[in-house]
């Protein structure tokens, strides 16, 4: 979505008129759970397989299923460079502090 | 200062709110984080204690757990879809199933954790106490993170009723909805955190 335009200064009022942005429809959102649905019956069905299955269904399903859930229905598809950035920085530290905690692991 | 005294109409930011609740949602994203990255240590820690402690647990309901939190994900957005279309009408309606569909998990999350009191295990039980280390780590973890995690899922259905009562009061409408748009950040952020206690927990054996 655009960025509004704020002035503190004026006297006028200031808020946006959303009608006027281009918004998504029903279907793109009810297609996205559909996927989620799938994903998760896949990762009930991979853990069934087995310890090793269910592992790599961890590391891989559940981030994909949780980045369809803020790409999507948290809008950062339409959203502008620094909310997203918001939410890479907060990622990306919380990747830091797994890489730290399993060398120090890893070495002990 | 009131609009009146001002003369006259409110300024609003709605990119300003919405930072303000994504700055929010980090926090809220770190604090789980520190419970995850605790869970994955100790699983590296013990991880035959916590392949049979999952099994302990009943996948059905964490699954359906699991699809009613998507699903209200699904509606909390559909919500704020209809009111961008000026239908308040179906927007509470979606808002309405929405707080419905939380609730529902909560029932569940209640009779699950019923079941497992009533078989004894719980924080500090005698019968919990006789399990291995690990088990009585995984189950400490269990009813921590689940815990945090319905305590959220109670302050977002408290605060998803407050925007049902204002939509339907027309206070949120086609022109200003940034407060339902923050809601259902919220929400959905609690509906994340769920997709990832369900491996954690429920598919850990």
């Amino acid at each position: 979505m655009a960025m509004p335009v704020s002035n503190p200064m004026s006297e006028s009022p200031t808020s946006v008129s959303h009608p006027a942005e281009q918004h998504p429809g029903y279907g793109i959102f009810i297609t996205v759970w559909i996927v989620l649905l799938i994903l998760t019956t896949g990762l009930v069905l991979l853990s069934r397989l087995g310890q090793t299955p269910a592992v790599w269904g961890l590391l891989t399903l559940t981030p994909l299923k949780a980045s369809l859930v803020f790409y999507f229905f948290m809008h950062l598809k339409y959203e502008g460079t620094l909310l997203k950035a918001v939410v890479v920085v907060a990622l990306g530290t919380l990747l830091i502090f797994f890489a730290l905690l399993f060398s120090d692991v890893a070495f002990r | 200062m009131s609009e009146a005294i001002l003369g006259h109409e409110t300024h609003r930011d709605d990119f300003g709110s919405k930072l303000g609740m994504w700055l929010f949602l980090v926090t809220e994203i770190l604090l789980f984080s520190g419970l995850f990255i605790t869970y994955s240590y100790l699983r590296a820690k013990y991880p035959a204690d916590f392949h049979h402690a999952g099994g302990l647990l009943d996948v059905r309901i964490g699954v359906a757990n699991t699809f009613i939190l998507l699903t209200s994900s699904l509606t909390m957005v559909l919500s704020l879809v209809a009111i961008q279309r000026n239908d308040r009408m179906k927007s509470l309606l979606f808002l309405g199933s929405t707080v419905l569909l939380g609730a529902a998990f909560l029932v569940n999350k209640g009779l699950e954790w019923s079941a497992k009191i009533h078989h004894g295990i719980y924080p500090n039980s005698p019968h919990l106490g006789t399990f291995p280390p690990g088990e009585q780590v995984f189950f400490g973890l269990y009813y921590t993170m689940t815990g945090l995690h319905g305590i959220h899922v109670v302050a977002g259905i408290g605060v998803l009723t407050w925007i049902f009562v204002r939509l339907a009061r027309g206070r949120i409408n086609q022109e200003n909805y940034v407060l339902l748009e923050n809601g259902g950040l919220y929400w959905h952020l609690v509906d994340v955190v769920w997709i990832f206690l369900l491996p954690l927990f429920y598919l850990a054996a």
